[in-house]
């Protein structure tokens, strides 16, 4: 269990003070210009050292993501770009940050920014997050007045943080489709190469992180790598902001250590499954994109990238939606399908056509009304969409399909034995030959 | 540089800028593909292309968009390594297929694409045998996108070839994809026509059927036709094309590739000419009698010409080519004239100062029309070249699209596709350039290969001398005028003008001009002059040989009926002077002939008996006399001296702006004027501009 002092996100319930001075209080904002006078190369190796894996899902490990951007400056400027557009089902941790805990963010952007050379920073919000842009625009006003932002900063460094705010696409937290869209493009991803570190926004090196690695950056730059490398099992270190969602006693979102159990997190946190550990259906644990693990299969699985490998899935954003068995699994990979076929960008042939085809045969099978045949069928229209598009979207549709079969086959098969029963039963409605 | 690396165990050697896609066509290995095009931007989207990549991830990559230098070889030097056959591409290959089609209608049988649709080919090639889609197709509504280009959208993949080429060559951001995933669409957002010249090439580009010739739509199927490769003359560019036929009736036109001429594009009016030349034919000789143009036979006719030449005196006969005329029957015409002893020729309809006495390279688009690739800046005096020859243009906008390449306009406030600086309406600005005032002059100077073009809109004046002059001057000050770069280039606008010139088809010493001899002829040969202002004109009998019932007919009094381009074979020699060869798809209607033929024929009447009785005997003779037109496709290129020679006399140049002869692009000639196609857009033109000025 992660102890309050090892905690970064100290107001991330909104209970304290949000403003500049508030969060100074709690120590944010200290020795900024410190960290930035000890230099890039060495603020880079510390982010390398930390092991600090990117937070929005993919887990690339920050520093080496950093350590991409050009060290020496062609003539172009240098971007560092924050993913805020969080718009993964069952995630929703990086609102938290906005509107409750900015400045860890704001104060990342510098550090982030100095270390690769950037003196802007664009901040992508998503599009229904109107609460949290104003919070974070206030904080970012506060830190201008304040000389933390701007010209002449007392840290040293010259920064500007621009906050976009998105339409509300779920593609353009892709972060080349991110970029895309804060050239006011439409939001489709780019193909890469080349990739964003030499040729991203407006054709110059960036960075995209997500908003919780940068928000962490700060404190681990504070406190040591070794302290962050300490917490967790070993290339799965440091604080996580859990989220879970879903048939627990208590929803919520709150920091802890990795590695530790999916129970131990559930009881600790949620107050247990709602009906027992008995009851525990299915879970899926990083965002719906990550396939679907058993119940049985997950109670005692480790919280953390490795982990959720281990049980065939994924840890994506620790977002953890728990499903009891008062739940129609199908259904639910249903409404993810329906999800993804609703917010494929339409770019590229196997996503575009791919995701309703699975969507439709998503929906017989919710019903029953399908062959046997046909989820062997399935199974390899995902695989088909895997791995040959352009983004992950394709990816991340095919996934929770995938793992519904490999984990629910016989769920599948006993609906359609039910469809085929009532159908051939006094009950069957009648429909003209045709 | 290049690059080593191994295609299916093929060890080949590729540049550096090479894409994998193009390193396996250099290696043999056959890549299908529908989103990616030469010559448009990498979009990566249909994802057909997708290859193995040995040592990459573990899964197919995308060869139109990955680059050689970006695949790495193994740890030992071995080097990068692809595979085009592997047990993972086929299977990709075979997925993508199926995604495709399982939203594409099974309308084959009634789609125009049928025969030439390269869904169906590569699904024969690369496809799995049969359907496991059993949900119901989506539907799309068909969209409206202008007169010429037919939609059925249920049959579109989405490859945006179409979007690409609208905004990348054509210049507008009037195609577009809205909505996403499925319901994606391309669109003209408003469903209005596009306004593009080169809007019938997206039709070419589309890989399937959704994009299809609306004039064409259901009238042949592509292997019923014959194809005739040939030469376009709706304009002095001289477009490489291939005449679609069935029987005699010519069914459509399409472009061929010429990398030195118009790449692999066409306007429009030279696709969608071919409703025209069906009707307003002239199939049989007319003669005036009673104020009326009677239906005569040939004997008639000829009788008829014979009897009004013969009551003329050697001054008063004069002949005048027009804008389609081939170099063959100008030079069996300018043969007739001078043996009837008369020195009245001229094929300059509009009046315009250019004279071959003048040097070749004095009329000719020196930089060629590749060159405008090379050219550093570019002064454009006196032409709208999107109307005026609107494939040269589309070069003048790729040129533009890399970026750094200053242009400047003189004459009217034109939307040409690309960004300009205008400099003003007329000769005084050209004057600032040359005194140095108007500082555009200094870009030109410091720009590698600068490039003046000149076109018939400061020419075809009377002062239109005086403006080639100070044109030159210009060219020679700002270092255009070199041994290795000639920026000097004039923009014709009829096909037949350059191999007029080069034929001396101009007044003699003595000789009337074409305006003078509308006024003063006895007898006036029209070869197919009709942009002509036939108010003006006194001459007794007025003999009018070409191909349609227009203006120059109205206005005759024996009508010679002759055949069109697609009818003949003849040479037309291009703005850059290129010469060029087209061929005879059809035969004339009725009892219309090849223009030579006629000619050789009326000869023998009048006594006086040209020294040819075929084509080629014809030809042989041309080229003793003018051995450059023997050189077919090659440009006799012209002295760079007698532009300098022109810069150095003066003329007074008079007051007023440059207005460029093309009013309406659709309708320049006759066999336009014939076209419903033409008049339907010409319409559609009118009422768009219209509306944008209110």
């Amino acid at each position: 269990m992660l102890k309050d002092q090892d905690r970064i996100f100290t107001n991330i319930y909104g209970l304290k003070d949000k403003s500049l001075k508030g969060a100074m209080s709690r120590g944010h904002w200290d020795g900024t210009k410190i960290i930035i006078e000890k230099g890039r190369d060495w603020i880079i190796n510390e982010m390398k050292a930390s092991g600090l894996r990117g937070r929005g899902g993919a887990g690339f490990p920050t520093g080496l993501k950093w350590s991409f951007m050009p060290k020496e400056n062609d003539g172009r400027p240098h971007y560092l770009v924050v993913n805020a557009d969080e718009s993964e089902p069952g995630t929703c941790k990086d609102r938290e940050i906005l509107r409750n805990d900015p400045h860890t963010l704001i104060e990342g952007c510098v550090i982030a920014g100095f270390a690769m050379g950037a003196h802007t920073a664009f901040i992508y919000v998503r599009g229904e997050y109107m609460r949290e842009r104003e919070a974070l625009q206030a904080a970012i006003d506060e830190c201008y007045a304040a000389g933390l932002l701007g010209k002449n900063t007392v840290h040293g460094w010259d920064y500007d943080i621009v906050v976009h705010h998105g339409a509300g696409a779920y593609i353009c937290g892709e972060e080349t489709a991110l970029l895309e869209s804060l050239e006011g493009k439409k939001g489709q991803p780019r193909m890469k190469p080349p990739f964003p570190a030499n040729m991203g926004l407006y054709g110059c090196p960036t960075t995209v992180n997500n908003v919780e690695s940068i928000s962490v950056a700060p404190t681990i730059l504070r406190r040591g790598a070794s302290w962050f490398s300490s917490i967790g099992r070993a290339n799965n270190v440091g604080t996580k902001l859990f989220m879970v969602s879903g048939h627990v006693e208590r929803p919520c979102t709150f920091e802890e250590a990795m590695g530790l159990s999916f129970r131990e997190i559930i009881e600790h946190h949620c107050g247990g499954i709602r009906g027992g550990w008995d009851n525990l259906l299915a879970v899926i644990p990083g965002g719906a994109s990550c396939p679907i693990v058993r119940g049985e299969d997950m109670a005692d699985a480790i919280m953390d990238f490795d982990g959720m490998r281990e049980v065939k899935s994924s840890f994506g954003t620790g977002g953890m939606i728990v499903m009891d068995k008062s739940t129609d699994v199908i259904k639910a990979i249903w409404r993810i399908a329906a999800f993804f076929k609703h917010e494929s960008c339409g770019q590229c042939t196997p996503c575009r056509e791919g995701t309703g085809w699975m969507m439709r045969l998503m929906e017989r099978m919710v019903r029953g009304n399908a062959q046997k045949r046909e989820i062997d069928m399935l199974f390899q229209v995902t695989k088909q969409v895997e791995g040959h598009t352009i983004c992950a979207l394709g990816d991340a549709a095919a996934w929770p399909i995938q793992g519904l079969i490999r984990n629910f086959r016989p769920e599948i098969e006993a609906r359609i034995d039910q469809y085929t029963y009532n159908a051939t039963s006094e009950g069957a409605v009648m429909e003209a030959a045709e | 540089m290049a690059t080593k690396l191994k295609v299916d165990g093929k060890e080949i050697e590729v540049p550096d800028h090479f894409t994998l896609l193009q390193a396996c066509e250099e290696a043999g290995a056959e890549i299908p593909r529908f989103c990616f095009h030469e010559r448009l931007s990498v979009a990566g989207n249909c994802r057909m292309c997708l290859i193995e990549v040995k040592g990459g991830p573990p899964k197919p990559t995308a060869s139109c968009a990955m680059g050689v230098r970006d695949i790495r070889g193994g740890p030992n030097g071995e080097l990068p390594e692809i595979f085009t056959t592997t047990p993972m591409v086929k299977k990709a290959r075979e997925g993508v297929m199926e995604f495709l089609l399982i939203n594409h209608p099974l309308d084959c049988p009634i789609c125009d694409q049928g025969g030439e649709c390269d869904l169906q080919d590569q699904a024969m090639a690369f496809g799995i045998d049969s359907s496991r889609y059993g949900e119901n197709k989506r539907a799309v509504e068909d969209k409206y996108i202008g007169p010429l280009v037919k939609t059925v959208m249920n049959r579109c993949i989405h490859c945006t070839r179409c979007v690409r080429f609208t905004t990348e060559v054509g210049g507008i951001s009037e195609l577009g994809l809205i909505g996403r995933g499925e319901d994606a669409e391309i669109t003209t957002y408003l469903e209005q026509a596009m306004t593009s010249e080169l809007q019938g090439n997206v039709v070419d580009l589309c890989p399937v059927g959704a994009l299809t010739s609306k004039p064409f739509a259901f009238t042949a199927r592509p292997w019923e036709l014959g194809k005739t490769e040939s030469i376009d003359v709706m304009d002095a560019v001289g477009s490489a094309i291939r005449v679609d036929t069935r029987g005699r009736e010519v069914m459509r036109i399409m472009p061929r590739v010429n990398e030195q001429v118009n790449e692999e594009w066409i306007s429009d009016k030279t696709r969608f000419i071919w409703d025209g030349l069906k009707t307003q034919r002239l199939d049989r000789p007319y003669v005036r009698k009673d104020g009326r143009l009677q239906p005569a036979s040939w004997a008639e006719a000829f009788a008829a010409v014979k009897t009004a030449v013969s009551a003329a005196s050697n001054d008063k006969i004069g002949a005048i080519a027009g804008d389609l005329a081939s170099v063959e029957e100008m030079y069996a015409l300018k043969q007739l004239l001078t043996s009837l002893g008369s020195e009245n020729l001229d094929c300059r309809q509009d009046g315009t100062a250019l004279d071959p006495s003048l040097g070749r390279s004095s009329y000719l688009f020196n930089p060629t029309i590749e060159g405008i690739e090379q050219a550093g800046a570019l002064l454009i005096i006196g032409a709208n070249p999107r109307l005026e020859a609107a494939v040269l243009n589309a070069r003048i906008r790729k040129r533009f699209r890399r970026g750094n390449f200053p242009i400047g306009v003189i004459g009217e406030v034109n939307e040409l596709r690309y960004a300009y600086d205008y400099l003003g309406a007329g000769p005084e600005t050209l004057a600032d350039l040359a005194s140095g005032v108007n500082s555009f002059a200094e870009k030109l100077r410091g720009a590698k290969n600068p490039m003046i073009i000149v076109g018939q809109g400061a020419l075809s004046r009377p002062d239109g001398l005086a403006v080639l002059q100070a044109a030159a001057q210009l060219a020679g000050s700002v270092g255009a005028l070199t041994e290795e770069w000639n920026g000097f280039a004039v923009l014709h606008t009829a096909a037949s003008r350059v191999g007029g010139l080069d034929l001396g088809f101009v007044p003699g010493a003595k000789g009337a001009d074409a305006a003078t001899m509308l006024r003063s002829m006895d007898v006036l040969f029209l070869l197919g002059a009709d942009e002509m202002n036939f108010s003006a004109k006194y001459a007794k009998t007025t003999i009018y040989i070409g191909s349609h019932g227009d203006n120059g007919a109205m206005n005759a009094d024996i009508i010679l009926p002759g055949a069109a381009y697609t009818e003949k074979s003849g040479t037309w020699v291009n703005t850059e002077g290129r010469v060029q060869m087209g061929n005879r798809a059809g035969f004339a209607p009725g009892e219309a002939r090849e223009e030579w033929a006629i000619l050789r024929a009326l000869s023998d009447v009048l006594g006086k008996k040209l020294p040819f009785d075929s084509l080629h005997a014809l030809r042989a003779k041309l080229y003793q006399d003018h051995p450059h037109f023997a050189e077919i496709d090659e440009i006799a290129v012209g002295s760079v001296n007698d532009v300098a020679a022109l810069g150095q006399k003066a003329g007074e140049m008079t007051k007023g702006g440059f207005a460029s002869p093309i009013k309406d692009f659709y309708l320049t000639n006759p066999i336009a004027r014939s076209s419903a196609v033409m008049a339907e857009c010409s319409a559609l033109a009118r009422n768009n501009f219209q509306a944008a000025a209110e």
